[in-house]
């Protein structure tokens, strides 16, 4: 396996993973801001990791059950209402299968 | 300009309770502010007075029916991104344009419930990203001190209002410092409870570890009270904390005596402005002809806070933010297949802010880059955490400034983002460790520009922290100071 680049973003592919369309000027802009972000961020290599557990989350957290209980829920109506030209109280998007 | 408009929460509940003025009349002298100052300051990015007055008037038939509460008829103001239900919540973003909550976040039911009166929705960052509040697609708000000046952020518009009388309080949200830095910038006095202290149900989530609803006020003790209303756990938020609500009023004492202020070299070595610096020294002096003592304490690792949150808050935005798709709501931009439809849309919904941090969180957790950045920012998590656990066993709380400089001018720093990211040293910590902090005013630079003096202390003790800033603003003057708008109609 090749080493990754831990330098240089991809920001077209990264772009790509993330579903987000962009143009020349923002690629190019992307990419030396970014890449500025990264070479600031590796001051993290300096440190010491020995024995550190990485934390993912301030507090411990445990899972949270509940009964399984039928509970009221949000209006259809109402939730449905933000959906762009939704068709008979449907969220509408184009063909997705042939 | 009505007298009404500058009165705190604790004053105006007096006058409301002695029926000097009733909450409607609350509600119409801060509207006519809000129309006298906001084409300036230009806090607000939704106001409905009528609806407005028409919760007042509900609160007052409440009262005139015998029931109490610190925050009944109280009107708050609220930060675009906590849904109420019948208001946008746009996130100051072009792509929740039409966007109507249906439904309240729990915190705003909480509101509701205590009779408080949910008037206007204030800017911010757009998805709470940015220091300055110039990431917002709706309006760029100005600092009511220095109007060429940022108010902060990314509670900006919380922080602005509160600070140009056009709100009583308001409620921000804080993920890396973004009620704490604003209220420092403005001169007013911001919360952020520990984390797990609020419900984050209806907030709309940008980090998840680190999103905490925090509060705007002009006192301590309306902060402290406000709390009261929105803190305790709740089932709708499996990261809400199951610990005990205390009185936090019952903090409000005036007494320091004994408490001990943890003091950090390295906060102040991050190339703190040197009126700055002086100016939260003089605060903690302050304290100690208080009663309190100051205990020299280190925190060595604060130096990797600002890279480990830039890896971490990105990487857990870039999943929050996958929501924003176009497909069950927002400003979708149509297309033949789905995903080209995903594409496009969050091309023209989100700004450059937003998309740089999406493609950083998005990278971090990329295949093969994971390890090299999410883990290892992780880990330097886990040594900030450690810190704050060796300083709080030496102190009560910790006091270091809020940021290193007072407001910077409007576009000063707005095309580089590193120096924007690395502003919010002071305040990060907190955040990465799950803490509580408290900024309140504690000087002007002589620019006339307010400075704040941060107050950090463990996840659930926000109690020392308003005990100290309640002490400190009850003996100082920092907090009744005004600041002139100028051409704001009278």
């Amino acid at each position: 396996m090749n080493t990754p680049d831990t330098d240089h973003i991809d920001v077209r592919y990264v772009a790509k993973l993330a579903r987000i369309d962009l143009d020349e000027a923002e690629v190019t802009a992307l990419q030396s801001q970014l890449d500025e972000v990264l070479a600031f961020v590796h001051q993290l290599d300096e440190l010491d990791f020995e024995g550190v557990e990485p934390l993912s989350h301030p507090h411990p957290l445990e899972n949270v059950f509940r009964e399984d209980v039928v509970e009221a829920s949000l209006e259809h109506e109402e939730m449905i209402r933000n959906a762009p030209g939704a068709v008979q109280q449907l969220v509408r998007v184009p063909q997705m299968i042939e | 300009m009505s007298e009404l408009v500058k009165k705190s929460v604790g004053e105006l509940q007096g006058l409301m309770v002695s029926g000097a003025c009733s909450s409607r009349d609350v509600v119409s002298a801060l509207a006519a502010r809000i129309e006298a100052v906001d084409p300036l300051v230009k806090a607000y990015v939704e106001v409905n007075v009528e609806d407005a007055l028409a919760q007042a008037d509900a609160a007052d038939r409440r009262r005139a029916a015998g029931e109490k509460g610190a925050l009944l008829g109280i009107p708050v103001a609220i930060k675009d991104l906590l849904n109420v239900k019948g208001q946008s919540c746009r996130c100051a973003s072009k792509l929740l344009e039409g966007y109507v909550s249906p439904y309240d976040a729990t915190c705003v039911a909480k509101l509701r419930e205590a009779g408080a009166v949910l008037f206007g929705r204030v800017n911010m960052d757009e998805f709470a990203m940015g220091a300055s509040t110039e990431n917002s697609a709706l309006a760029v708000t100005r600092n009511p001190w220095d109007l060429d000046r940022v108010p902060g952020g990314s509670s900006g518009g919380s922080a602005a209002a509160v600070a140009a009388d056009s709100a009583v309080v308001s409620l921000g949200s804080d993920t890396g410092g973004s009620v704490r830095q604003p209220a420092a910038f403005c001169g007013c006095v911001g919360l952020k409870p520990g984390y797990g202290r609020v419900s984050r149900f209806g907030l709309t989530a940008f980090a998840s570890s680190l999103d905490q609803v925090g509060v705007l006020s002009k006192s301590v003790a309306d902060a402290a009270s406000t709390l009261q209303v929105i803190a305790g756990h709740d089932a709708r938020d499996t990261t809400s904390a199951r610990v005990a609500v205390p009185d936090f009023g019952a903090a409000l004492t005036g007494e320091v005596k004994g408490m001990r202020i943890g003091l950090a070299e390295e906060f102040f070595g991050v190339g703190v402005d040197p009126e700055v610096e002086a100016a939260v020294r003089a605060a903690v002096d302050h304290l100690v002809s208080l009663g309190a003592e100051v205990v020299p304490v280190s925190f060595p690792h604060l130096k990797y806070a600002v890279p480990a949150y830039y890896i971490i808050a990105p990487a857990e935005a870039s999943a929050n933010l996958a929501r924003f798709d176009g497909v069950r709501y927002g400003a979708r931009r149509d297309a033949e297949d789905p995903v080209e439809l995903m594409r496009r849309t969050r091309e023209a919904g989100f700004g450059p802010e937003v998309k740089r941090r999406i493609l950083l969180g998005t990278y971090v957790l990329s295949s093969g880059y994971y390890d090299a950045y999410y883990v290892k920012a992780l880990k330097a998590r886990a040594l900030i955490q450690r810190d704050f656990g060796t300083v709080f066993a030496q102190c009560d709380v910790l006091a270091t400034p809020v940021a290193p400089t007072a407001a910077f001018r409007i576009g000063e720093e707005v095309d580089d983002p590193l120096t924007m990211y690395k502003g919010d040293i002071c305040t990060i910590p907190t955040n990465l460790a799950g803490g509580s902090g408290l900024s309140v005013p504690c000087g002007f630079t002589s620019g006339g520009l307010p400075v704040g003096l941060q107050l950090l202390a463990p996840a659930f003790d926000e109690v020392s922290l308003l005990r100290a800033g309640h002490a400190f603003e009850s003996t100082t003057e920092w907090h009744t100071r005004k600041p002139v708008i100028e051409g704001a109609r009278a």
